[in-house]
């Protein structure tokens, strides 16, 4: 059997599935039936100040007809009172104690107000905390969420504020919007947060319209930056994620969203460091849902590897993460086509001719069309001026017709830092090509 | 005719000569367009006879250029509307595309190819190509269907005043008369005609070569001529009682039914079609969707020799026609009208020249199909009599001989293309010749 459960940072659910603090967490209601369809734990959508939402909130990028690659919002925090809200997280908490309902908080950046509000949340029953300091939108203007995250003093004045007077654990939530995360990551740790959430949403504007000229979304007819999610923002989190997790100053629990649409997803944030991963956009695509096809892919595929928990696979990844001054310059391969699948497209002709190193030939060949002769064309690689760079295995829309073919004996490995030891410094061009002709490697 | 069937509800004809492929909502023809992988070099292009840019006007289509979609469609085929809605895809474009291979549906190239063609029409056919100055030649042009048409809009753009003479009331030939109401409708192949006459070429209909203008007039008034009259007169079955009330040719049938007009078109309760081409299944076809009780198609050789299409074959058995392979007509019985059909079992003998195993008949295994009337098609002729008018030019099997490369026959002044030089193909076959002629035509002046 499979245990899919976690314990992030002193908050624990029975599986690692969240609903990230957003329009999905606006209400008892939604999360009671989210937990209902199986979801391990909410984050309530953010509560504090008194805010007015505007109409037409959210934009969407589709691509080649899929529909919401991502999706901008320009909603606020909850625009309904603080009294509502924690009346419904206590009752919500009360109905179902085994999953992890955290409340999200933002409120101006005052030590009474803040502690005040804390304290209240508190009384609720819940299971934590979740510091906003990432809306870079509407909030941030007022000097709250990406206002406070982008700053890593007052991340960690706050945050310490926070967890003075917290009984329960407090995770921060991290903007994107910032140079390195780990500077904020680090000041959540000095604040004493008992767990770190990221990403929150990316500054964009959507796409203009090009029949009325306005952004879009457009209220009428102005708009600006608004907050960037979905499965766009994916290798960015996934990114953010990692850096926090390998970070030595950090180790700090990670609850991680962006972009995660399925167990897959996850099963990739979790590889990288995550213990709770967060949902958001794919649930306001499809429903909560969505949960059953999650907890059952990420059990199948963990009793099909013969994992047992979470803990197993938990920052599995990391040990492959190094800067590419480490990466083996002396690893080799060749891309390969395996005509039997090849369906002449030429996808990988063009973009070796056109953008990499000209190192596909076609030649002509004879096809039979339903009783017509076609001369159509028949790509191949010239190995020995391929570079290897996988330009022609990625446009190929066949897969396992091209593959990448490792053409090194692997008895020798040399890294570029290794390299530089060896080398007079400064490096020369003539230096290097000595070193590459000495490998076998031709540069043309 | 003895027995007609009876006539059908108004809805009823409007549901039976619906639209086989109906147009692309806009946001399915992207969806479609987009599952297109933008081959290089597409085996697609290759596969069209006319070697559209196919891959290139369905990227525009997902991109929402469909002006230029519609651009690099008309850059090769003149014809396109047509073509789109026509054309045997299945055994050209479709067939060739690169997802044939991997056991998935091909792009449908035909539906996205008459999307970004009826956005053109449908915006007035705004402007997409400058012609040339004048280069003070003249080009006359017989018969105005595809080939024809191509080659005039293609020599207006070279700066060639162009004359089409037109013996019909309408333009566009088969385009317009002789295609199934369930693939295009007349008004499709019309709008063809129109951006014809748009890049300034004139159409002189109701005005038969060697009737309304000799040929002398034409060679005076003319630098070259381009000959595209198709085929003509239909091939005689030879046997008694051909001339019943009753017995039609396949083509006047589909010409009358072209008009739309379903109404007045009588047909049999019980009818024969002789002859397994895609003529016959389209006259086939429509006479049962005019309201046929029982429709044959009778045919000497056995399926495997059939002319038609495999997609046409399953259209005319999904419409209910039932099909007599290895049967031949003897002869037509009745007094005045048509009453039966005698008909002959055949067995398949050696093979002929073609190659095709040649059908002889089985002694005493005659038979009667009571039938109300009969619908010959088994071919056309090469329109001899006229073709005989035009002084050195010569015709190898009722067909016009031309020069591969420029259309020139061994009269130098005329060029020819379409159905009269190979004695009847595709209506994008005939798009490629007029285009290619056109450029014959150009080299044969303007060449040093």
């Amino acid at each position: 059997m499979v245990d899919l459960s976690i314990n992030c940072g002193g908050i624990k659910s029975p599986n690692p599935f969240w609903l990230a603090s957003a329009p999905p967490t606006n209400s008892a209601y939604q999360v009671c039936k989210a937990f209902e369809a199986g979801w391990g734990g909410a984050v309530w959508k953010t509560i504090g100040e008194p805010v007015m939402n505007v109409f037409n909130r959210y934009g969407a990028v589709d691509y080649n007809g899929q529909k919401i690659l991502g999706l901008n919002n320009i909603e606020l925090i909850s625009d309904r009172p603080i009294e509502t809200n924690l009346k419904e997280i206590s009752e919500t908490k009360k109905l179902w104690p085994d999953r992890a309902v955290i409340a999200s908080l933002m409120v101006e950046s005052k030590r009474e107000t803040w502690q005040d509000i804390v304290k209240r949340t508190i009384d609720t029953g819940c299971d934590g905390i979740e510091l906003n300091y990432g809306c870079p939108h509407g909030m941030s203007e007022r000097g709250m969420g990406a206002a406070v995250g982008q700053v890593p003093e007052y991340c960690a004045m706050i945050t310490e504020w926070v967890t003075e007077v917290s009984t329960i654990p407090v995770l921060v939530k991290l903007t994107p919007n910032v140079g390195d995360i780990r500077f904020p990551g680090r000041a959540a740790k000095k604040g004493k947060a008992n767990g770190i959430s990221l990403i929150n949403t990316i500054n964009t504007i959507m796409g203009v319209n090009l029949d009325t000229l306005e952004l879009q979304p457009s209220v009428d007819g102005k708009g600006g930056h608004g907050g960037y999610a979905g499965p766009a923002v994916k290798p960015i989190a996934l990114n953010m994620v990692s850096q926090i997790a390998i970070d030595p100053e950090i180790k700090l629990p990670i609850s991680a969203m962006g972009g995660v649409s399925t167990w897959r997803d996850a099963a990739e944030f979790i590889l990288l460091g995550a213990t709770s991963v967060q949902v958001c956009t794919a649930v306001m695509h499809y429903g909560f849902r969505i949960i059953d096809d999650m907890v059952e892919g990420l059990t199948n595929w963990m009793e099909e590897k013969g994992y047992r928990s979470l803990d197993d696979i938990r920052g599995k990844s990391l040990k492959c993460i190094a800067d590419f001054g480490n990466l083996n310059l002396l690893y080799k391969t060749t891309a390969r086509i395996d005509e039997s699948k090849c369906i002449q497209c030429n996808l990988c002709y063009i973009a070796c001719e056109d953008s990499a190193h000209q190192c596909i030939d076609i030649n002509p060949k004879e096809k039979r069309n339903n009783g017509n002769t076609l001369m159509i064309n028949q790509p191949k690689i010239r190995e020995n001026d391929c570079v290897g760079c996988q330009l022609c295995f990625i446009v190929c829309p066949v897969e396992g017709c091209i593959s990448m073919v490792r053409t090194d004996d692997g008895s020798v490995a040399m890294t570029w830092n290794e390299l530089m030891k060896q080398l007079p410094q400064p490096v020369t061009w003539e230096a290097l090509r000595q070193f590459q002709h000495k490998h076998g490697i031709e540069i043309h | 005719m003895k027995n007609i069937a009876p006539k059908l509800s108004p809805q009823d004809y409007e549901d039976n000569f619906a639209e086989l492929h109906p147009a692309f909502m806009p946001n399915s023809a992207v969806a479609e367009a987009n599952r297109c992988l933008y081959c290089f070099d597409s085996p697609c292009m290759k596969a069209c006879p006319t070697h559209i840019d196919i891959s290139t006007f369905i990227k525009k289509i997902a991109t929402g250029n469909l002006k230029g979609s519609a651009k690099t469609i008309l850059e090769s085929n003149w014809i396109a509307l047509t073509c789109a809605k026509a054309c045997p895809v299945d055994v050209l474009c479709e067939g060739a595309c690169v997802y044939n291979e991997q056991g998935e549906e091909p792009i449908l190239i035909g539906r996205l190819q008459r999307f970004a063609m009826d956005r053109y029409f449908e915006q007035g056919m705004p402007p997409l190509f400058t012609p040339a100055p004048k280069n003070g030649k003249s080009v006359g042009i017989i018969g105005s269907g595809p080939a024809g048409l191509a080659c005039s809009a293609e020599l207006a753009l070279m700066g060639y005043d162009v004359i089409i003479y037109e013996a019909k009331e309408k333009a566009g030939g088969l385009d317009t008369w002789g295609i199934a109401p369930y693939k295009m409708t007349q008004r499709d192949s019309l709008n063809e005609v129109k951006l014809v006459e748009s890049l300034g070429v004139t159409i002189k209909t109701k005005t038969r070569v060697g009737k309304e203008i000799s040929i002398d007039e034409m060679e005076k008034k003319h630098d070259a001529i381009f000959v595209g009259v198709g085929l003509a007169s239909p091939t005689r079955l030879g046997i008694p009682g051909e001339n019943l009330e009753g017995v039609v040719d396949a083509l006047d049938f589909i010409d009358d039914v072209t008009t739309r007009k379903w109404k007045s078109i009588d047909v049999g309760k019980w009818i024969a079609v002789i002859g397994a081409g895609n003529t016959a299944i389209d006259a086939a076809t429509e006479a049962k969707r005019l309201g046929a009780e029982q429709v044959y198609m009778v045919y000497r050789r056995s399926e495997k020799e059939m002319p038609a299409y495999e997609f046409e074959f399953e259209l005319a058995k999904n419409d209910g026609v039932q099909f007599l392979f290895q049967t031949a007509p003897k002869r037509i019985i009745g007094k005045k009208h048509v009453e039966a059909l005698e008909c002959i079992r055949m067995k398949l003998g050696a093979p002929d020249k073609d190659g095709r195993k040649k059908p002889v008949p089985v002694p005493r295994s005659e038979f009667k199909l009571p039938v109300d009337m009969v619908i010959k098609s088994v071919g056309q002729n090469i329109e001899d009599s006229f073709l005989s008018q035009i002084p050195n030019l010569k015709t190898k099997n009722g067909m016009v001989v031309v020069d591969q490369q420029t259309y020139q026959t061994t009269n130098p002044k005329y060029f020819a293309g379409g159905d009269c030089i190979n004695g009847g193909k595709e209506v994008v076959n005939a798009a490629y010749d007029g285009k290619r002629a056109a450029h014959g035509i150009d080299r044969f002046f303007f060449s040093k």
